[in-house]
């Protein structure tokens, strides 16, 4: 079925606007009748997330709407890159894959999107409100915005969030939809103690198991009393990455959940028990290794905000990283900024920042031997296929006594 | 021969030895765009030949980055000959038309199954006409 198109829809289709809005158009049009879409609406922003360089198909599609006249007709933020442009030479890769992801990066800025770089569009100043409708890709980003925000989008890819963005656009399907906000499945973790709940590493772990449960549904949580923002990302994260989660409830805590009846609308849900021996069990499958001999340490993914920059902060107490491990923190140029403090301090101890990418979809870890070690659920998944390195995961606090041991130490986890 | 009435999304005929996917394939991290083999290591058809087929699969698979590798597939010519689908997926129909749009002698159609999808099985030619309709011998 075709959707119900407006004037000025159909205008943009046939060509009155820029090139770029009538390619961007089929596209949307493409995805509406895919999706069953009635019609199209107005959306606020956009987060742009084909801005890593997956090869000569996604500089095409870029400089092509460029070339088209292609401009943002909504304020866009863009995502991480293939290249860290305050610090060039981390980038290992070729000169060519260099010149082309660069190429790229300067085609989305061309058509006025703003030059953000980040996975965590969330940490900006300027983020979308309670009922806004946006076009976002990335996924952790997707599950924040929904989540915690309650802001609407569907899961964007690469390309159809572009479309949006030019057009100002985009099929009414998915996550606008109240019907499909509603939890299906309930997360109980009132059997997890307490002060597991407390700590970061719950969330993330929590959040890959919770992705494998849920698959596309809509998960709502139960048994948390409070999450900080950063739990609630590191979460978000987690369970879009072992499945397609959009959007997940936190019962008492995120805006569409005051109760669980509000979450559900009403139905009853499936019902997950998690208990400590799943956590247990989600928490090994993310460590791809038993190895002891370190070589870097990942922190970061998603993009680390400036609380979680403070804490790394308390956690290293004036010590430095051991000279034969990297220690990684991946974040966004703002962040960074408005961190310069600690950043300098955290630089002088031996840490290295990386901005703008991200040490797991490009390369920048140095040749060599030994365990790459992450606090992240998200890049202890994709790292070992993306860059053939065995990874243990752990929590912040084991990351860093590792780095400043110079091998894999890990504490009993309190679950 | 079997047939089976399928919605067509992305319209076009082609004609090509099927095979059948057991899983969901993501193909962001799940194909290599250089020759099409599937490299996801958590699929259980990790290694299979995709290009020149007819892929018949449940559905995608969540990661966005998929539409960006399936375009630089058909840019490669390592694409599927056609995707039958049993789910609909929004990246992988972005994909396959962002491929079209921008290498104008590529298509790679796509259709969606639905019911019939149990019916169809890897053989040496499966034909989809340009009703979306999947024939195969």
């Amino acid at each position: 079925m075709n959707p119900i198109l407006t004037d000025a829809d159909q205008a943009m289709l046939h060509g009155e606007g820029s090139g770029a809005q009538a390619l961007a158009m089929r596209v949307l049009v493409g995805m509406a009748r895919a999706t069953g879409a009635r019609r199209m609406i107005d959306i606020s922003g956009a987060h742009i997330d084909g801005t890593l360089y997956l090869g000569r198909a996604s500089l095409n599609f870029a400089t092509r709407l460029r070339d088209e006249g292609g401009r943002v007709a909504v304020p866009s933020t863009l995502n991480v890159s293939s290249l860290d442009l305050l610090h060039p030479d981390l980038f290992l890769g070729d000169d060519p894959t260099r010149d082309a992801a660069l190429t790229m990066m300067r085609a989305y800025l061309d058509m006025g999107a703003s030059p953000t770089w980040t996975c965590a569009p969330y940490q900006l100043a300027d983020r979308p409100g309670f009922g806004d409708r946006v076009a976002w890709g990335e996924s952790n980003a997707i599950v924040f915005a929904n989540s915690v925000l309650g802001a609407r989008t569907p899961r964007f890819g690469d390309f159809a969030d572009m479309a949006a963005a030019v057009t100002g656009r985009a099929p009414e399907f998915g996550l606008y939809l109240d019907q499909h906000r509603r939890a299906r499945v309930r997360i109980d973790v009132s059997g997890i103690a307490e002060e597991a709940w407390l700590t970061d590493e719950f969330f993330a772990v929590l959040g890959f198991l919770i992705g494998s449960e849920a698959g596309s549904e809509v998960p709502a949580i139960t048994g948390i009393e409070s999450a900080t923002e950063d739990q609630l990302k590191v979460l978000g994260a987690g369970a879009a990455t072992s499945g397609a989660v959009g959007m997940i409830h936190v019962v008492g805590i995120t805006p569409e959940a005051p109760t669980l009846a509000s979450a559900t609308g009403g139905i009853e849900p499936r019902l997950v028990r998690v208990t400590a021996d799943t956590i247990t069990r989600a928490y090994r499958a993310l460590s791809s290794t038993d190895g002891e001999n370190l070589h870097t340490v990942n922190l970061g993914t998603p993009h680390y905000s400036a609380r979680q920059i403070a804490r790394l902060q308390d956690l290293l107490a004036g010590r430095r990283v051991h000279p034969e491990v990297s220690l990684y923190v991946n974040t966004g140029r703002d962040v960074l900024a408005s961190s310069s403090g600690n950043v300098k301090r955290l630089e002088e101890a031996g840490v290295v920042f990386v901005v703008d990418t991200c040490t797991y979809v490009t390369p920048i870890l140095p040749a060599g031997r030994g365990v790459a070690m992450t606090d992240s659920a998200k890049w202890a998944y994709y790292a070992p296929g993306n860059l053939g390195v065995d990874v243990v995961f752990g929590s912040t606090a084991d990351c860093v006594e590792s780095a400043v041991g110079g091998r894999v130490i890990r504490e009993k986890r309190p679950w | 021969m079997v047939s089976v009435a399928a919605t067509p999304i992305v319209p076009g005929i082609a004609e090509g030895p099927s095979l059948v996917l057991d899983q969901p394939l993501s193909w962001w991290g799940g194909i290599d765009p250089l020759d099409g083999t599937i490299i996801d290591a958590h699929h259980p058809q990790r290694g299979q030949p995709t290009a020149g087929r007819v892929l018949i699969l449940p559905g995608g698979r969540g990661s966005s980055g998929g539409s960006a590798v399936l375009a630089e597939s058909m840019r490669l010519r390592t694409a599927p000959a056609a995707l039958v689908l049993g789910e609909v997926d929004p990246i992988l129909v972005v994909g396959v038309m962002v491929g079209a749009e921008l290498y104008p002698d590529r298509n790679c159609p796509l259709v969606v199954a639905g019911e019939g999808y149990d019916l169809l099985v890897s053989s040496r030619t499966t034909r989809i006409r340009s009703d979306g309709r999947i024939e195969q011998y």
